[in-house]
C-alpha cells in the first residue's frame, strides 16, 4: 500500500523531492500535466491535503505552474529546469561529501576515490 | 468544528473517559489511536450520539450532539450490523430508506470501483468484501463527519488497499471530516494528517503529522510511545 516515507522529514516534502526527481529524470515532461490532487492522493496512498501542500511548495519553487481550471503542470521554463537539476546534483554532492566526513575521510582522499571509481568504471565498459 | 468539554463517561464503575477536553478541526482526515480498552470506541459513539457523556459536553458546530445531530455523522462500527439475508443491492436500498442524506448513485459508484458483486447476498460475501460493502455504506452519506472504527482490521493487504483508496476517490475534504481509529496506523501514516492520542480515557495530545516528523523526526508509533512514555 501507498509507498515508504522517511519517518523524520515531512511527506509533502518527500513529494516534492520525489516529483522534481521525475523531472529530472524526465520522466514528467517540461509543460505536462501533473496529476489532479485527489489522482496524486490515490497513486501516491497519501493525504490530499499534504498533496495539496505538496504542489504549493512547486508552484513557490517555480517548477509547476497552476492553471486556473485546467490544473497543474511542469514549467515550460528551461533555464528553471536546468537550475533545479544543478541543484539537484548540489544536494547529492552536498549529502555525499557529508558523510564522507562523517567516516574520517579527507578531500584528497574523497576526490581521489571518485577519479578511480569512474576511471574503473569506463575501462570495464570499454 | 467537534468539541469535547470537560467530558467523561463511566460505565457503572469502570471509566470509559475521564475529562476530555479537545477541539477537533473541520476538513481533515484524523487517526484516533490508542491500545485496547483506551477509550477510543467509546469517544467515537460520543460524536455519533450512540453514547452520552455522564458529565461534560460534546458539540459539532456548538450544537449539543444528540440524536438529532445524527443526522451530520455517518458512523462505521466495528460491528457488523446488517440484515445479512439481504443482497448488496438491497441493504443499499434499505440504507437509502433510514437515511435521506445517503446517495444511492455514490454508493453504487464506491461498490463498483472496489468490484463488489451488487447481487450477492451479504452472509455469501467474504469478509473482505463485507468490509468493503460497509464503507461503501459509510461514504455514500453525504455528511460532514465521516467516523470509522477500525475499517482495516482484520482484512487482507489486497484488500485494505483497496479500501484505502476507496476512502480517498469518495471523500471530500473541502466539506467533510474523517476520524478514524485503528491499530494497524503505520498503515495508514501518510492518509493522516492529524493524530489523536488516547490513553485510559485520557486524550494526550492532538498533532499535526507533519508537525511530528518535522519536530520530533518520528513515525506516529513512536510518538504515540512517547506521549504513553510521558503519561505513565
Amino acid at each position: 500500500m501507498g509507498e515508504e516515507f522517511n519517518p523524520s522529514k515531512p511527506i509533502y516534502l518527500q513529494l516534492v523531492d520525489r516529483i522534481s526527481w521525475e523531472i529530472i529524470k524526465g520522466e514528467r515532461k517540461a509543460g505536462e500535466k501533473l496529476p489532479s490532487v485527489r489522482e496524486m492522493a490515490i497513486q501516491s496512498g497519501v493525504n490530499p491535503n499534504t498533496v495539496s501542500r505538496t504542489y504549493n511548495e512547486l508552484e513557490r519553487m517555480e517548477i509547476v505552474e497552476t492553471k486556473r481550471g485546467q490544473g497543474t503542470f511542469v514549467t515550460e521554463e528551461k533555464e528553471r529546469l536546468s537550475e533545479l537539476r544543478e541543484e539537484l546534483k548540489l544536494n547529492h554532492i552536498q549529502n555525499f561529501i557529508e558523510e564522507m566526513k562523517q567516516m574520517g575521510f579527507s578531500s584528497e582522499d574523497m576526490i581521489d576515490g571518485i577519479r578511480t571509481y569512474v576511471t574503473n568504471e569506463k575501462e570495464n565498459n570499454a | 468544528m467537534i468539541t469535547f468539554e470537560n467530558v467523561s463517561k463511566r460505565y457503572l464503575t469502570k471509566r470509559a473517559l475521564s475529562d476530555v477536553n479537545v477541539t477537533i478541526p473541520e476538513g481533515k482526515l484524523i487517526g484516533l489511536v490508542g491500545s485496547n480498552g483506551s477509550g477510543k470506541s467509546t469517544f467515537m459513539k460520543m460524536i455519533a450520539g450512540l453514547v452520552g457523556p455522564t458529565e461534560g459536553n460534546v458539540t459539532i458546530d456548538e450544537v449539543p450532539v444528540t440524536r438529532r445531530t445524527a443526522d451530520k455523522v455517518a458512523y462505521l462500527s466495528e460491528l457488523d450490523e446488517y440484515y445479512s439475508f439481504y443482497s448488496v443491492k438491497e441493504t443499499i436500498s434499505f440504507f437509502a430508506s433510514q437515511f435521506a442524506d445517503f446517495n444511492t448513485e455514490k454508493a453504487f459508484e464506491i461498490l463498483d470501483f472496489m468490484e463488489v458483486d451488487r447481487e450477492q447476498k451479504v452472509k455469501h460475501l467474504s469478509k473482505g468484501n463485507r468490509g468493503r460493502v460497509k464503507i461503501a455504506l459509510t461514504l455514500a452519506r453525504d455528511v460532514p463527519i465521516i467516523l470509522m472504527d477500525e475499517p482495516l482490521s482484520g482484512l487482507d493487504p489486497m484488500v485494505r488497499d483497496s479500501i484505502v483508496k476507496g476512502l480517498l476517490s469518495f471523500i471530500d475534504l473541502e466539506k467533510q471530516t474523517v476520524i478514524i481509529t485503528t491499530h494497524e496506523v503505520a498503515e495508514i501514516e501518510p492518509l493522516l494528517e492529524m493524530v489523536i492520542a488516547i490513553r485510559n480515557g485520557k486524550v494526550l495530545a492532538l498533532e499535526d503529522v507533519e508537525t511530528i516528523r518535522e519536530r520530533d523526526g518520528m513515525r506516529i508509533v513512536d510518538w504515540l510511545k512517547k506521549q504513553y512514555q510521558a503519561e505513565a
